[in-house]
């Protein structure tokens, strides 16, 4: 997904005189291409994210539309009142983009973990919160926040995720997009975990149910119409998402849930509110923490006895 | 505007700034007066600013990052024609945009940044002033930041930028008053020595008296004319400035004066010329 958003942004770059990349001293390599077309508005802000943010408030405050990327926790959590204050509270059109997020960089500990920032961004008012399940969902989500008045938050993965929608695929921030169709019990996910619940959804199919899995894309905005029409049809749900349980797209829809009168048994998957001390590679948290295709099969199995 | 003419502004700024923090009970007197020379020696001297047209893009931009003087910064702004000064009427008012720091700006214009969250404002002034070089303009840039606000790691880490990416049209102004809110500056962090701290991140260093204003002046116009790297102005300030019993008093920070300390305050805020 990095090089999809490297790809993505230098083309952006050439068509937009408008558009400044930001990054806090990571990608080596990565943004050449961009360095070399738009030298002028490539700016490497060192390690000093907070700096970086409010950089950025004051770039978009003069009219330009600044991107920053850098490792999720140090586009969230460290610079969180930059975030609110020069961005939120100024209107200023940033984007920002977290890469790695989630348990992208799970073998980096928990330092480099983001289980959090869902959470944190969607409270703050104005800002849309947006997690792309693949490539093509995030160089729609670019192009589009770019042309938004408001900022933009999106988490991103690292590198190797899976194609989720078919080529061509029309999908817009605040949209939700059915990957498959079932009418059993429907998985909502967010972001590249989704390739999970697309293996469980498909194994489980050898047992007889069928099993739609939906990308949200966002949590903020939150596609409720999608949802409102999904619980007309089905009420058995499960919420996905490489983050935290507090907070995040689980929370999201239960507090949706909560303001309207459908009768949905929810099961939240997600992370346990604690640190992660055993370390291994994604696929490997992820089994351990009950987040992989087998576990989502046998969640599937447990919500619809 | 002769150092006469600015002197008055400066009088009659201080006495509606007391007349403000007693009727509405705004805080932070110590800190709007021992700003408010260097804010009229900007506003009406300084900056290339138009307020019949508050966004022009080739404007300069003043960031108030010391937020918390805001309540000189609304006189300011209503005296250089911003808003009608009746406006201010409604200073402390529920509702109203003028409470103790500077709204967002879309919320009051002349304001370039809602500020009081120290160590924000500078970081964002920088930003505005890149923009100009990646826009083709030739705005400069001003943040005002107090010697508290130096204790903030982001003032440094703009510093750094800003020199490594040589932004001549930036300026900083310190308003070293001696005091933050709780004690001597150069007692709760190691302040000293600030002229060769700023020095030593790569700024062209001009430290005046920022009470005087032809020093001011001249310090700014050598900071426009300065080339490849960005410049700050350590304004050594009295805190209180102008009324003898709240000098370097650091009570001021908080207190508001009651009736008979702004008649007091009033009597020596005459213009005796």
């Amino acid at each position: 997904m990095r090089n999809a958003f490297a790809r993505e942004i230098t083309r952006l770059a050439v068509e937009r005189q408008d558009v400044v990349l930001l990054t806090g001293d990571i990608g080596n390599r990565l943004f050449d291409e961009f360095k070399g077309l738009a030298p002028g508005r490539f700016l490497n802000c060192g390690v000093a994210e907070a700096n970086m943010m409010s950089v950025a408030a004051g770039l978009a405050l003069s009219g330009l539309r600044p991107v920053v990327y850098t490792i999720t926790p140090f586009t969230t959590v460290r610079v969180l009142e930059q975030l609110r204050v020069g961005v939120c509270y100024h209107e200023a059109p940033v984007v920002v983009v977290g890469t790695g997020s989630g348990l992208s960089y799970a073998e980096l500990g928990p330092t480099h973990h983001s289980l959090e920032d869902i959470a944190i961004t969607r409270c703050l008012p104005g800002l849309n919160v947006l997690a792309p399940a693949d490539s093509q969902e995030l160089v729609a989500f670019l192009r589009e926040a770019l042309e938004n008045p408001n900022p933009t938050y999106m988490r991103i993965g690292k590198k190797g995720e899976p194609a989720l929608h078919p080529e061509g695929a029309s999908l817009s921030i605040g949209s939700a997009r059915t990957l498959r169709d079932g009418e059993d019990l429907v998985i909502l996910c967010i972001g590249p975990i989704a390739a999970e619940a697309l293996r469980a959804a498909e194994t489980i199919a050898a047992d007889g149910p069928r099993v739609e899995v939906v990308s949200m894309g966002s949590v903020k905005p939150l596609d409720v119409d999608f949802l409102d029409g999904l619980a007309r049809r089905c009420g058995r749900w499960i919420t996905l998402e490489e983050h935290g349980m507090i907070g995040g797209l689980g929370s999201t829809v239960l507090e949706w849930l909560a303001g309207t009168r459908h009768a949905v048994r929810l099961t939240r998957m997600g992370v346990p509110d604690a640190f992660i001390h055993e370390i291994g590679d994604q696929a490997f948290v992820r089994s351990t923490l009950g987040l992989d295709a087998a576990s989502i099969h046998a969640a599937i199995k447990e919500a619809l006895v | 505007m002769n150092s006469d003419g600015l002197e008055a502004v400066s009088l009659r700024l201080r006495r509606r700034i007391l007349e403000t923090s007693h009727a509405a009970r705004i805080p932070h007197l110590g800190s709007c007066l021992s700003c408010v020379d260097l804010l009229v020696c900007l506003y009406w001297d300084i900056l290339e600013i138009d307020s019949s047209r508050p966004d022009a893009p080739d404007r300069d931009r003043f960031v108030l990052s010391k937020g918390h003087a805001a309540p000189a910064l609304f006189q300011v702004l209503a005296e250089r024609d911003f808003y009608p000064k009746e406006r201010l009427a409604a200073f402390g008012v529920n509702g109203s945009v003028f409470h103790e720091h500077p709204p967002a700006p879309a919320h009051l214009p002349g304001v370039e940044a809602a500020t009081g969250s120290l160590g924000h404002g500078m970081p964002m002034a920088l930003g505005m002033a890149l923009a100009a070089r990646m826009t083709g303009r030739s705005y400069r840039c001003y943040a005002l930041i107090s010697d508290g606000e130096c204790n903030e790691g982001t003032i440094w880490e703009a510093a750094m930028l800003a020199a490594a990416q040589a932004v001549d049209n930036l300026c900083v102004v310190v308003d070293f008053n001696g005091w933050q809110a709780t004690g001597r500056s150069r007692e709760v962090m190691r302040i000293d020595p600030l002229e060769d701290k700023w020095e030593a991140f790569g700024w062209h260093v001009v430290m005046i008296d920022g009470h005087d204003f032809s020093a001011m002046a001249g310090a700014f116009e050598a900071c426009a004319a300065t080339r490849g790297q960005p410049s700050v102005v350590i304004a050594h300030t009295v805190k209180g400035k102008g009324v003898s019993f709240m000098e370097d008093d650091n009570n001021w920070h908080y207190r508001t004066p009651n009736e008979d300390e702004l008649r007091l305050a009033l009597e020596e805020l005459q213009d005796h010329r």
